[in-house]
């Protein structure tokens, strides 16, 4: 019982921790494009760990395959929405910094 | 300890909840804005959760969120004119005056606060019980759709009758305007919308079953299948215009007028309005919900298309070529 | 004091600030959304101050607000279209808007 929650505890830190990440480079990042990078590796991580923790914390087995479809669905729509802002830049004519 | 964690997720939530909405009025940017804004449907959802309101939370974060956000995004294109220089409102010279007035706000906020913790308040039972105790008089076992779906079916009715009044507000103002498509849209799009879309509509059918025993009902499901269309209009489909005349309309007002001819079958019936026969069977009330909800989900994706169609010889909406002044 | 009427608090605190930014800000999306931010502080006085910490939640308000968040979004699309029209009008008729009108 104990070793459930804190392996759910310390799952939901490193979730946070990579969140963090994320929000960091959101803020930091010169370009679109390494925010975007940033943004949708660090939150989908983040989002695929809280699952993982919550599945622990689940009572069902289909309260469990929510959580993996609720991950799955916004790993796969945040990334073509990355890929659509990247484009969208690209065409507008934003070129990819680079570290001179 | 998790009282205590609970009340600090409270306190965290109604805080960011006050800044963000303080900071997308007062930012000068109309994108920016829009954009908190979504955030800000997003944290409603989150608090609709903590107030054990899981209904609305669906509700918020389909329609606060999801609709409204491509509402005022299409609404920035449109009003924002041309120039993005940030444009501050006017009366630059009153700063005290704007740093004072949301100040004023925090009295009435105490002292309401002051007066409202006072116990007779508190120990007031509610309507909880009441509806409960008659809940197996109902075709539902859900408190909140058998309290929309019968014991204030007529605010429903009316909330039914708004919805197509709106539409009929945008129509009667402007012919639909042509929407720029660049052609090819992108896969990643269409893969994304060929996973979605039955994922959308599957859930959108399984929230408005779910209503009659759990969180959900025609509102969610509508509301969600009404993001399913603009998923597709986002993705250039369009309703070809043999259907936009009165297919699309019928649609529109179906809902409406299934559950006023219910409403008046029941008067003829019993003699009061929107008196169910047999106390309102569960197949009932689940036709009704059905056809709202395919109705709500046309009439949000028309109001979001802001015009009325043309003719049925063009697409729903149409398609402008040239990319001129398009600010994408 | 019940530790969900922290929600009610902002929920007044909300309705403040929309009402202040509908009337102060001259842009009428703007405007919108204060509207808007107003309706959501008014649901979350409806919802916070009723909730008990131990029991269900009241379902009649828990009805009114869904309500309410559904003529939200009426008003919103009506607001807009009329916004829109309302700025279309105003550039057939004149070739350049007073500066210190915004129909943005």
């Amino acid at each position: 019982m104990f070793l459930r929650d804190a392996t759910t505890c310390l799952l939901l830190l490193a979730a946070a921790s990579f969140f963090l990440a994320g929000l960091v480079g959101l803020l930091r990042f010169p370009d679109v494009f390494c925010r975007l990078h940033a943004l949708t590796k660090a939150d989908n991580l983040g989002l695929g760990l809280v699952c993982i923790a919550l599945i622990i914390q689940a009572d069902s087995w289909h309260g469990a395959v929510r959580l993996l479809l609720t991950w799955f669905l916004v790993l796969v729509s945040g990334a073509t929405i990355a890929h659509l802002i990247a484009r969208k830049a690209l065409q507008q004519g934003q070129t990819p910094w680079r570290n001179r | 300890m998790t009282l205590l964690f609970g009340h600090l997720i409270d306190l965290l939530l109604a805080v960011s909840l006050t800044v963000l909405a303080w900071r997308l009025l007062a930012t000068s940017d109309l994108f920016k804005a829009t954009v908190l804004f979504i955030a800000f449907g997003l944290l409603m959802a989150l608090a609709w959760v903590r107030l054990d309101a899981p209904d609305l939370a669906l509700a918020e974060a389909v329609i606060g969120a999801g609709i409204t956000g491509v509402l005022l995004l299409t609404a920035l294109r449109h009003l924002d004119s041309g120039a993005r220089v940030a444009r501050m409102s006017g009366r630059s010279g009153r700063r005290s005056l704007r740093v004072l007035l949301p100040a004023l706000g925090i009295m009435p906020a105490l002292l309401v606060l002051l007066c409202l913790s006072s116990p007779h308040i508190r120990s007031t039972a509610g309507l909880t019980a009441s509806v409960i105790e008659r809940l197996d008089q109902i075709g539902t076992d859900h408190p909140v759709t058998a309290v929309l779906l019968d014991f204030r079916a007529y605010d429903t009715l009316l909330e039914t009758a708004v919805l197509l009044l709106a539409v009929v507000a945008v129509w009667s103002l402007h012919p639909v305007r042509p929407i720029f498509s660049p052609e090819p849209i992108s896969p990643a799009q269409r893969g994304l919308l060929r996973l979605l879309l039955p994922v959308l509509i599957m859930t959108s059918l399984y929230l408005l079953w779910r209503g009659s025993h759990a969180p959900g009902g025609a509102f969610q499901a509508g509301a969600l299948l009404a993001a399913g269309l603009l998923l597709l209009l986002l993705s250039e489909q369009r309703l070809p215009g043999r259907w936009s005349g009165m297919f699309l309309r019928l649609l529109l007002a179906g809902g409406f007028m299934i559950f006023l001819l219910v409403a008046a079958g029941a008067l003829v019936g019993t003699g009061t309005l929107l008196d169910y026969p047999g106390g309102g069977a569960s197949w009932l009330l689940l036709s009704i919900e059905a056809a709202l909800s395919l109705s709500i989900a046309a009439l949000l994706a028309t109001a979001v298309i802001g015009g009325r169609p043309s003719d049925r010889s063009t697409e729903f909406p149409p398609r402008r070529k040239d990319p001129a002044g398009e600010e994408g | 004091m019940n530790d969900l009427s922290v929600y009610a608090a902002a929920g007044i605190l909300l309705f403040f600030i929309g009402l202040y930014a509908l009337f102060f800000r001259r842009q009428l999306l703007r405007k919108i959304l204060a509207a808007n931010v107003m309706g959501s502080g008014v649901f979350l006085i409806f919802i916070g101050l009723v909730k008990q910490p131990g029991q269900s939640t009241d379902p009649v308000p828990q009805a009114m607000v869904l309500t309410g968040i559904i003529v939200t979004l009426c008003f919103t699309a009506a607001a807009i279209a009329l916004a829109i029209r309302l700025k279309e009008l105003n550039e057939e008729h004149h070739s350049a808007t007073r500066p210190e009108d915004d129909f943005g």
